[in-house]
């Protein structure tokens, strides 16, 4: 990958990320009522683009061939079980990462 | 002026638990990015510019795996569409803010957005300088927590195989939280859901757009039965 083009990816996803944050000012003024379906989507989207990321995240692991997605799984059920036991975000994160990364550098 | 400073360490304390949450966050993106050989000034260059946390972290894959444009667009347009909503809340909010509206909307992250949702200040000129201040500082701690990462990430070298799974670990925390704050669980179960089917059909690399325009096509299909849901509750 050249610079150049590192450069302009950043450069679109900003871009883009700003179109979005402004689009809403842009197409609902405040004084006219937001189409029921614009809302409705508002409200379901946001949980199910979250589920999409996990597995997006999750789309390299190999279940039928070694590791056998063990490291994934065991570091994901970590997180889980923590964030239920504690639910301390910062908690949960830094020690299902850790235990991923002891997991694929000294076991797998 | 002392008026300002008053204002200022109000919005601070305000803003304490999105400081942990965002030095940590950024420090650990900062580290991520500097794994795949981009330094400081790429994190500072993001950071200030895209200022979209779980963006940002894709966005090192993006760069990583030298992504088309059009692929990166529009991967930014389903990670952000929640963006979308945070809008359409802050429309009545900002309408009056001035000069200071174009910030104010370039700035609105999702935990930036849920302490404006918290903040009990009246309305008036006292309070749109609270927002201002708490988008503003917001923005400093994750920038401050990228640059330090990514630095800290070249001096000492950190064995980093692994450090991605930071952004899985974030979202399973976002999406456990979500699953605890909502009454209706469908949503969720079916964004996992297609988004696997979508990932055995197409394979890792093409799933995301089919999985996103699905979930999209479902959720307006399945409008009228999921709405009466919600409303029942």
């Amino acid at each position: 990958m050249t610079e150049l083009h590192g450069l302009l990816l950043i450069g679109v996803v900003a871009a883009v990320t700003i179109l979005i944050r402004s689009a809403p000012f842009l197409l609902f003024p405040a004084d006219k009522p937001t189409p029921g379906w614009v809302l409705y989507l508002g409200q379901m989207l946001p949980s199910a683009v979250i589920g999409m990321l996990i597995v997006y995240c999750l789309r390299g692991a190999t279940p039928l061939a070694f590791p056998y997605g063990i490291p994934e799984g065991a570091a994901l059920l970590t997180v889980v079980l923590l964030h239920l036991w504690k639910r301390n975000t910062l908690l949960s994160i830094a020690g299902g990462t850790v235990f991923y990364m002891l997991l694929v550098q000294l076991v797998f | 002026m002392n008026e300002k400073r008053h204002l200022l360490r109000e919005a601070f304390v305000h803003t304490i638990p999105v400081m942990t949450g965002y030095l940590f966050l950024g420090f650990a993106f900062g580290v991520f990015l500097e794994s795949k050989g981009y330094g400081w000034p790429w994190a500072l260059l993001m950071s200030v510019f895209i200022y979209a946390g779980s963006m940002q972290f894709v966005t090192v894959d993006l760069l990583a795996g030298a992504a088309s444009l059009i692929g990166a667009a529009i991967m930014t347009l389903m990670v952000n569409a929640r963006h979308l909503f945070y809008g359409i809340a802050m429309l009545d909010e900002f309408r009056d803010v001035g000069r200071k509206k174009p910030y104010m909307i370039f700035s609105l992250t999702d935990e930036t957005f849920s302490l404006f949702c918290a903040l009990k200040e009246p309305p008036g000129p006292d309070r749109k300088r609270l927002l201002l201040f708490i988008a503003l500082l917001d923005q400093l701690y994750w920038v401050l927590g990228s640059v330090v990462g990514s630095v800290f990430g070249s001096i000492w070298h950190i064995p980093s195989e692994g450090i991605d799974f930071v952004m899985t670990a974030l979202f399973t925390v976002i999406y456990l939280d979500r699953w605890k704050a909502e009454a209706d669980h469908t949503a969720s179960i079916l964004g996992v859901v297609i988004s696997v089917l979508c990932l055995l059909v197409f394979g890792p690399s093409g799933f995301v757009i089919p999985a996103m325009l699905s979930i999209t096509a479902v959720f307006l299909l399945l409008r009228g039965r999921l709405e009466k849901g919600r409303d029942a509750q």
